[in-house]
């Protein structure tokens, strides 16, 4: 796994911001492959609601998560305006459905906070950090749990 | 990585596993009887260019081993010794043990030294019976130290290359002159005058009369960089009695004409050599032409044979994926240019027709890149026939037919494993002991064959064997025993012979070390079945049983019938389709509240809708409203599959899900379509399971739930 945690990975990195509904968020610009406009996905047969199935990159299978359904937001029916951002994660990729790319933002550890102790899920499997910039508040989130791992098995 | 000679050393194991499988396939040839001249010399150079190699890695086991063998070869090269079907049995074991060591120097095992004693003992009886017979009890390591020591005669003639490459004449002999005291004489004869002397021509050679206590390899192994592009003869100056080359006795100064064939030299020049008895000038001054002509004939050849090269695996499955991108991308242009109401005789339309065929010539290129034939598959079964017929105590002939059929490389991995199982199996179950063969009219000697073909997109392998057949009647006592079916079952033949692929099952009365390893034919039914493959069987009583074994020609590309239920688009493998049809509603009989069954010719099957079991919709379609598919799944199970419509056949490229995803049950890859679209290929085998189990739906609950 790759610089997708921990805060101390974090001196100085470029960040890459997108919206969903009215939050902000951000991960690792070196997590970015590429960013595509949203494509009719193929639906996977029993799998989460915030998969939305697999589409077709340059010949790999590419599975989209919604993010908003993942990360317990509302979540709408993509259209053509939304944008998938296909990141790499180990030596898996996936694509990330999101609202739009807001910004490319650069900073250190100093100005990234640590988030209030809530017991909400999203905070706890998802939100490494707090990062205010120009009065907006926008959350640095780590990947590692996006995909389903091992969880069908679990349940 | 540290070490730059790894990667040498790994490309000379990868040479030598080649080496070894021209070495079993020539020594095979002889033993058929269809060798040809060539066959020998190929024989011999394998081994020797195993030596060489072996000897710059310091791989000394190897290299003495080798050496033995390669003298033994020389003497059939040379004619002295007739290779005789048990002289042949000498060298194949020698072939085997000679693979052992190769892998135990890569691996950096160690042989059974008894093996290897065993067989160079054998080997110098037969390369030398006169001294065996006569030192009868000369042991392995005597006749080292005799080999080691005393006085060699070397001619050592540079031709021009050697010079034209930078390398010293002088130097050599200097170098040489470290193993021993020597006497080294000129031979300035063939210089001629001045006004024709040729200035980059080389017109010496050095006769040296060396004293050492050395092997022949190591004074070859000075010439060792100059090997090609000099005529090199090490001989022994006194050892008569154990020189090769035992019938040139006279005039020493003649020796090297014609006296131990160099390997590097073509061999139907020295064959003829042999029969020169006179040791007159004249008469051995015509065949050095002949040498020049043959070396550059050989050079010739070894540049069509060496016309290939090395490519790492990974960059040519990129390129695979590459093309079928491409062939994807060519559908998607040409379906936006219909869209586009452009005329079918226009010139885009031409163009892209144009470009439409050589995408897939593209692919077929490409495709046939990863192709090859079975052959590496088949050189390994030889062995394997000798040592099961060593253990079972059998005579076992193999013969094996289509070895130049060609699959994918990734099938050809995957065949090793069944196939060895199955001649093991062929041998162990299907021969009888040579007595019982006798008493049955047959010739003591059992064979198996072993055929590749290629039928309607598919590759056939056939193990077959001139048994006894299967034993039905105890293979039905068996299956009752073992409650595989009930004591009143009636079966037809076929039935009962299609039970030894059933799991656990193994007729062998006595569990035998070969073939009865806890694993049946249930395994092999199971491996080949992953692999997209069907395996059945026909058995004779008294005259043997045939294997056949149907598999993709390869793993990357698959046939499937394109289908639609609801919104989604899937592909059923068209491999498990047995045949289609349209569901009258007199004919559906309903089980329970979710289960229908079809009558199907007095048969019932049950009926899975395709969408419900995958649980894109909760209620499935009425019967008549679908279309029918019957399946076979694993084991044979029947099912009758409903979905909304057919759109017809289509070879697709098979994507793995799991790369980025993980396995969705159900599903058991996915392909892309023409549009650029993901399609799922259906695990027909889960979705028949789920039907029969009905385990599939609960799980698919629990994920709704969670």
């Amino acid at each position: 796994m790759t610089n997708s945690a921990g805060l101390s990975e974090l001196d100085n990195r470029e960040l890459i911001a997108f919206r969903i509904g009215r939050q902000e968020f951000c991960i690792n610009v070196m997590m970015v492959r590429e960013i595509r406009g949203w494509a009719g996905a193929t639906m996977l047969p029993r799998s989460p609601r915030y998969v939305k199935g697999v589409i077709n990159l340059r010949g790999a299978v590419l599975p989209i998560v919604d993010l908003a359904v993942r990360l317990g937001l509302p979540g709408n029916e993509p259209t053509a305006r939304n944008v998938i951002i296909v990141v790499q994660i180990g030596h898996q990729q996936i694509g990330l459905l999101v609202d739009a790319v807001s910004d490319i933002l650069t900073a250190n550890d100093a100005e990234i906070q640590t988030s209030p102790d809530l017991s909400s899920d999203l905070v706890k499997n998802f939100v490494k950090g707090l990062l205010p910039v120009e009065g907006r508040m926008i959350s640095l989130i780590g990947l590692d749990n996006v995909l389903p791992a091992g969880e069908l098995e679990a349940a | 990585m540290e070490d730059p000679m790894a990667e040498i050393r790994a490309t000379f194991f990868q040479e030598c596993d080649e080496q070894l499988a021209a070495l079993e396939a020539g020594l095979l040839e002889m033993q058929s009887g269809t060798a040809e001249a060539e066959t020998v010399n190929a024989v011999f150079r394998a081994v020797h260019s195993m030596k060489g190699g072996a000897g710059i890695f310091s791989l000394d086991a190897l290299v003495r081993f080798a050496h033995k063998f390669e003298t033994a070869l020389d003497k059939v090269r040379s004619g002295e010794l007739v290779a005789t079907p048990s002289v042949v049995g000498v060298f194949l074991r020698a072939a085997d043990v000679l693979s052992d060591v190769v892998h135990a120097a890569q691996e950096g095992g160690a042989v059974d030294e008894g093996r290897i004693s065993a067989l160079v003992a054998e080997l110098e009886h037969i390369s030398d019976p006169v001294s065996a017979s006569e030192n009868n009890l000369a042991t392995p390591v005597a006749v080292v130290l005799e080999e080691t020591g005393g006085a060699w005669d070397i001619v050592f003639a540079p031709r021009s290359e050697m010079y034209a490459k930078a390398n010293e004449a002088a130097l050599l002999l200097r170098e040489l002159g470290r193993l021993g005291t020597m006497k080294v004489t000129l031979d300035s004869s063939k210089l001629p005058e001045l006004s024709v002397l040729d200035p980059e021509g080389a017109y010496l050679s050095w006769k040296i009369a060396l004293d050492a206590e050395c092997d022949e390899l190591t004074i070859r192994n000075v010439f060792e960089f100059v090997e090609d592009d000099c005529e090199l003869t090490v001989s022994r100056s006194d050892l008569a009695g154990f020189a090769p080359g035992t019938v040139i006795t006279g005039d020493n100064g003649f020796k090297f004409e014609f006296f131990a064939p160099m390997p590097e030299v073509e061999e139907e020049m020295q064959v003829e050599d042999v029969h020169v008895p006179e040791n007159e000038h004249h008469e051995a001054l015509p065949p050095k032409h002949t040498v020049v002509e043959a070396i550059a004939a050989k050079a010739e050849s070894a540049t069509t044979v060496s016309a290939t090269i090395r490519v790492d695996l990974d960059r040519v499955d990129r390129m695979i994926d590459l093309v079928g991108e491409l062939v994807i991308n060519e559908a998607m242009l040409s379906q936006r240019v219909m869209e586009a109401g452009i005329a079918r005789a226009s010139g885009v339309a031409m163009a892209l027709e144009e470009l439409e065929h050589l995408t897939r010539e593209i692919q077929d290129s490409v495709m046939a890149i990863r192709a090859q034939p079975v052959r590496s598959v088949f050189q390994r079964m030889p062995r394997l026939v000798r040592e099961v017929a060593a253990q079972t105590g059998k005579q076992v002939r193999l013969v094996t037919e289509g070895e130049g059929t060609e699959v994918d490389k990734t099938v050809i991995e995957r065949i090793t494993d069944p196939l060895t199982h199955m001649i093991r199996n062929a041998i162990d179950h299907g021969l009888e002991t040579p007595e019982k063969r006798v008493t049955a009219g047959k010739p003591e000697e059992g064979t198996v064959k072993l055929t590749a073909l290629h039928r309607s997109g598919r590759i056939v392998l056939e193990v077959s064997d001139d048994g006894a057949g299967i034993n039905r009647a105890r293979v039905k006592q068996k299956a009752i025993e073992n409650g595989v079916i009930a004591p009143d079952a009636q079966l037809t033949d076929d039935e009962i012979d299609n039970l030894i692929f059933l799991p656990g099952f193994s007729t062998a009365s006595k569990i035998s070390d070969i073939s009865g390893r806890g694993v049946g034919m249930d395994v092999v039914r199971q491996s080949v079945q992953a692999l997209g493959g069907r395996i059945s069987i026909s058995s004779r009583p008294g005259q043997g049983s045939t294997f056949t074994l149907s598999l993709p020609l390869t793993l990357a590309v698959l046939d499937g019938m394109v289908v639609s239920t609801r919104d989604h688009t899937l592909i059923i493998p068209l491999g498990a389709i047995v045949e289609t049809l349209k569901p009258q509603m007199k004919d559906v009989f309903p089980l329970d509240h979710e289960t229908n069954l079809l009558v199907l010719r007095g048969g019932y099957v049950p009926m899975v809708d395709v969408a419900a079991s995958l649980g894109y919709c909760e209620d499935p379609i009425e019967p008549e409203q679908g279309v029918a598919l019957l399946v076979e799944g694993e084991g044979g199970v029947r099912a009758v599959l409903l979905v909304d419509a057919i759109h017809g056949q289509r070879q697709v490229v098979i994507k793995s899900l799991e790369a980025n995803y993980r396995a969705v049950p159900g599903i058991a890859a996915a392909t892309v379509m023409g549009d650029g679209r993901v399609a799922l290929i259906l695990d027909v085998d889960a979705v028949v399971r789920n039907a029969r189990g009905d385990s599939g739906r609960s799980e698919a609950a629990m994920v709704e739930a969670g």
